[in-house]
């Protein structure tokens, strides 16, 4: 009932961005890139932000290009045409060796204070496991993730639910929908103290929860969170891992929520 | 600034090793025409450790057949180079680190790690897997001889050395085995084998021209890992700990990286990874290699400490480096990408118009010999006797009686730590990125990656140390029929194999015996089955406080799978009629129903018969190929109810098995049950008919339809007599012992 009161106040203030991403934000520095080939029917332009230890990036990169047919380029982390993307991707990995704290370095580069024009600008970033991890440490995403309670890193498959399907990364899912996902993490324990937590459940941040099977402990089994907006989400399973196992592929169907966001309409 | 020995260093020094013996000595002076000074002396003796020298093994191993139509490298270069079509190759390397590993099992099971991915980087190849073989004492205390162990310790923090460095690189942990035996008692084997892949036409080709430039990149100098290769070219026998390297699995990474970016550049004329022996090996190496000679100054190598001295920086064997030769033309480019990775490098010198390697230390020589004397080792003479303890094995051993209730012994069998699920290890394991794993580990008998041409590459490591102590000829050849069948089982025909030889001191004539029964071994099932040995290693002096290791040769099989080719499985599916393809003989000598069930060591041990081994294998392709089964997995450790128990849990459906139809010459049952005979296939399939027609079409091949999978019970009948009666539940609850016992 909240989810659906909060989304019917979105829909009035309209905030999410199905405007603002996809048109130039016209209070930002466009660069040449964008204004040149600015038309009506501009494709949308997906970054992939690799840092030092990132691992994912070129398998992201693989199954949108080559698998979901959804264009996407690699941006070294310091490259200044960051700004000029629709939307960013943060791969898993291990940024900066997860040196001190897993992503706490990335978070603390040039790149994290452009991000954080991006996400205020309404544009999508979408963090994947060490992305995950990066945004919380950005302060762009909310509460904190910690070493899995079973104190090990765990690779396997999990199911998750569908929790918010009105974000741009779930819009063709259905509401408690259920699928397999990978995992591969360490630290994954999403936590959030009590105050944050009721806030994240009564502005309808949850995207997604471990169904039945909850590999790391974390608070109310919460796999993805968004941003009050929406437009920012971290998920901690990995997405692009599924369609190497084609009985099991839900999971790209996050992408192409993303890619379908982004089409001009 | 790096200065000469303190008295206190040079002391320290000759403690911990007398370098060279005094024939080695006296040949290299006289090779040198002159008394080589201090520090020269400690370059050759690194260079010629056993770990670095192969003396003892070299003309051994040499005799292996390397030349295959795949084969563009074979050993002898840091990886192995096949080519697997469409302009593509995938290289290959195995590696340990067992004397690092048991004293800082976190630390030396993670830079073994390190150390083979930058062979595979070496070539210009980018990893694409890893594969480990590890073994330890049991786990529990009271399964070793003394009651005591320190193996769980070992265990866990190898499983997560391994773990971490993998994980961090990015670099997925694909295969692997593990094998526990009280003779390891307070050490541990721990071998690491990766795979490369990349476009043929990219690989280093290792040529250099005068004046090149003689770069050094990666992580800092620093002194931890000196003489790393000389303590592991010696018996384990006191904690060394600064001996033992320290892991940086970042900056490994920022290397992968930027080296296939700088070879995709075509940046780079010659590659070297630093290991065993740091820059002493490496220089010497190369130069040798290339056939000219390098002019180096040590002064301005990047080092994690300061009051270096010149012997201390050709000797660190700190990890994450790499020595690189580039031109005037591609330094820009170097530089660039380094930048851009924030890696540090130093332009270490010069390629020149001699063959000597010309060692300075701001500006003043500290060593001079030509290359090639120190690259090249004097072979070292040894002896081999027949070890004595193989008489007094076969003339102690009485066969058991058989036990009367074999449910409990197949439970028990189920729950031996050898055979039990590794889902406890491999979990721990980023084994999915780089979406190449197609078949991911526990699934089959060996895992399998998706290549960029639309083919498939098959890997399995097998060993087993147990058969190999008490006959090292047929132990090995099992270990080499287990490697191939295991890549048969997924579908794909054996291109490659790379081996692992671990044994004691080759100092003692009788472990140098089993050593050269195992290369023989290798030597005449390669040969036979037309399959190159493509790479390998050999780890002498891994003794311990009990004495030599029992010999444990560890062997990895390559297999391709053609396009669009099936890939089996393991997973039994209900409704599937249960075939056997081959004979069970009586041969339980060193099988884990002897040495977990009754602790005997003895008896005989399964023997291969080539000529069937590879009708065996061919015909169980055939079936596959021809789309006939629906599931396949090898008969190895545990016999025949243990291979169906393993495909009844992976496939979640019980089974009944009529003992007396499976094809045998035993003179009981508990051997039928439990031989570990070899070249056997286990054949799940919903269409008896089709195999049965195939099958009985080949030749002299031995094979039988044993059973069914049904429901939830399993079963195995002699005639109308239940001799097992259990349920799948229960199987797979005991085969999760690895688990319990590791997170209880």
């Amino acid at each position: 009932m909240i989810g659906q009161i909060r989304r019917e106040e979105q829909r009035k203030k309209g905030p999410v961005g199905t405007m603002i991403a996809t048109k130039p934000i016209s209070n930002e520095n466009l660069n040449r890139h964008q204004e040149g080939s600015y038309s009506s029917q501009r494709m949308a332009r997906i970054g992939i932000v690799v840092f030092p230890g990132s691992n994912c990036d070129r398998d992201v990169h693989y199954i949108l290009n080559n698998v979901l047919k959804i264009q996407a380029d690699f941006v070294w982390h310091t490259d200044s045409n960051l700004g000029t993307y629709d939307s960013v991707i943060i791969p898993g990995g291990f940024a900066y060796g997860d040196r001190l704290r897993a992503g706490v370095i990335a978070a603390h580069t040039p790149v994290a204070i452009e991000l954080k024009k991006m996400a205020k600008g309404g544009r999508t970033i979408l963090g994947i496991c060490n992305g995950f991890q990066i945004l919380v440490e950005c302060g762009l995403l909310p509460g904190a993730l910690v070493m899995n309670n079973s104190l090990s890193f765990v690779c396997r498959w999990t199911t998750i639910q569908v929790d918010n399907n009105n974000t741009p990364f779930t819009s063709l899912f259905k509401r408690n929908q259920t699928f397999k996902i990978p995992i591969a993490h360490g630290e994954g324990r999403y936590v959030a103290d009590g105050r944050l937590l009721k806030s994240i459940l009564r502005n309808n941040q949850v995207v997604f929860r471990y169904f039945k099977d909850d590999p790391n402990g974390s608070v109310d089994h919460i796999a993805a969170v968004c941003n009050e907006e929406g437009n920012v989400m971290g998920i901690m399973p990995h997405p692009e891992r599924a369609p190497v196992n084609r009985s099991f592929d839900e999971a790209s169907m996050i992408f192409r929520c993303l890619s379908t966001y982004l089409q001009p309409k | 600034m790096p200065f000469d020995l303190s008295a206190a260093q040079v002391k320290w020094f000759e403690i911990v090793m007398a370098a060279l013996t005094k024939e080695e000595s006296r040949y290299l002076a006289y090779k040198l025409n002159r008394e080589p000074n201090k520090t020269e002396k400690e370059i050759v003796a690194a260079e010629w450790s056993e770990h670095c020298s192969y003396k003892s093994s070299k003309r051994f191993i040499k005799m292996l057949p390397s030349k295959g139509k795949h084969v563009v490298v074979g050993p002898g270069y840091d990886a192995a180079v096949l080519d697997v079509g469409d302009g593509y190759v995938i290289t290959v390397h195995i590696e340990s680190h067992n004397h690092p590993s048991a004293v800082d099992p976190y630390g030396g099971a993670a830079t073994g790690v390190g150390g083979v991915i930058r062979d595979i980087i070496s070539t210009g190849t980018r990893p694409i897997a890893l594969l480990d073989a590890l073994r330890f004492a049991p786990l529990l205390k009271e399964d070793n001889e003394d009651g005591s162990s320190n193996s769980e310790w070992l265990f866990r923090h190898v499983v997560r050395g391994i773990g971490d460095y993998g994980n961090c690189i990015g670099v997925p942990t694909v295969a692997g085995e593990i094998e526990f035996d009280p003779s390891f008692i307070n050490y541990c084997l721990v071998d690491v084998a990766s795979i490369g892949f990349g476009r043929r036409d990219s690989i280093v080709r290792n040529r250099a021209n005068y004046d090149d430039l003689i770069i050094l990149v990666g992580g800092p100098t620093g002194r931890d890992g000196i003489r790393g290769a000389a303590f592991a070219s010696k018996t384990y026998l006191h904690h060394n700990r600064s001996a033992v390297q320290i892991p940086d699995p970042f900056l490994e990474k920022l290397l992968i990286e930027a080296i296939t970016e700088a070879v995709e550049e075509g940046a780079i004329k010659a590659l070297k990874d630093l290991g065993g022996g740091g820059l002493s090996c490496c220089l010497s190496e190369m130069s040798d290699n290339l056939e000219k000679g390098f002019d180096i100054e040590l002064s301005e190598v990047h080092v994690k400490e300061k009051g270096m001295s010149p012997l201390e920086l050709m000797l660190s064997e700190s990890q994450e480096r790499m020595l690189i030769i580039t031109d005037h033309l591609k330094i820009d480019n170097i530089r660039r990408i380094f930048d851009k990775y924030e890696l540090k490098y130093v332009i270490l010198g010069k390629i020149k118009d001699h063959h000597n390697l010309v060692i300075r230390c701001n500006e003043k020589i500290v060593a001079n010999m030509p290359s090639n004397i120190v690259a090249n080792a004097p072979l070292a003479r040894r002896f081999s006797k027949r070890p004595a303890y193989l008489s007094t094995l076969r003339l102690d051993f009485t066969p058991p009686v058989t036990p009367s209730n074999l449910t409990r012994v197949l439970l028990s069998m189920l729950s031996n730590p050898t055979i039990a699920s590794k889902e406890w290890i491999y979990r721990q394991y980023d084994h999915e990125v780089g979406l190449r794993t197609m078949v991911k580990p526990g699934y089959a008998d060996a895992s399998v990656l998706r290549l960029d041409n639309g083919k498939f590459i098959s890997v399995k490591l097998d060993g087993n140390s147990k058969q190999c102590y008490i006959d090292p000829y047929h132990g090995t050849l099992g270990c080499l029929s287990e490697a191939c069948r295991n890549v048969a089982c997924t579908g794909a025909y054996p291109i490659g194999i790379i081996d692992h030889l671990q044994f004691g001191s080759p100092e003692n004539p009788e472990v140098f015996w089993s050593f050269r029964r195992a290369v023989s071994a290798i030597n005449n099932y390669c040969k036979f089955m037309k399959i190159p040995v493509v790479g390998g290693k050999v780890s002498f002096y891994n003794e311990t406080s009990k004495g030599p290791i029992k010999p444990t040769p560890v062997i990895g099989a390559i297999g391709l799978i053609e396009e669009k080719r099936l890939i089996t499985q393991s997973s039994l599916k209900d409704g599937d009629a249960i075939f056997i393809v081959g004979t069970t003989a009586n041969e339980t000598g060193g099988s884990e129903y002897y040495e977990y069930v009754h602790r005997i060591t003895g008896g005989n041990v399964a023997k291969v018969d080539m000529n069937i081994d590879r009708l065996n294998l061919r015909s169980t392709l055939e079936l596959i190929d021809k789309n006939a089964v629906s599931c396949v997995h090898d008969c190895s450790k545990g016999g025949v109810a243990v291979a169906i128990s393993e495909m009844a849990i992976l496939g979640g459906v019980g089974f009944n098995i009529f003992i007396d139809k499976i094809p045998n010459s035993c003179y009981s049952i508990d051997s039928l049950l439990f031989s570990e005979s070899h070249s056997r296939y286990v054949i799940g399939t919903q269409e008896p008919k089709t195999v049965e027609k195939i099958l009985s079409g080949i030749d002299g091949l031995v094979f039988s339809q044993i059973g069914d999978a049904y429901n939830e019970n399993v079963t195995f009948k002699m005639k109308s007599e239940i001799l097992i009666d259990t349920d799948l539940r229960a199987i797979t609850t005991n085969f999760k012992r690895l688990e319990q016992i590791m997170t209880r």
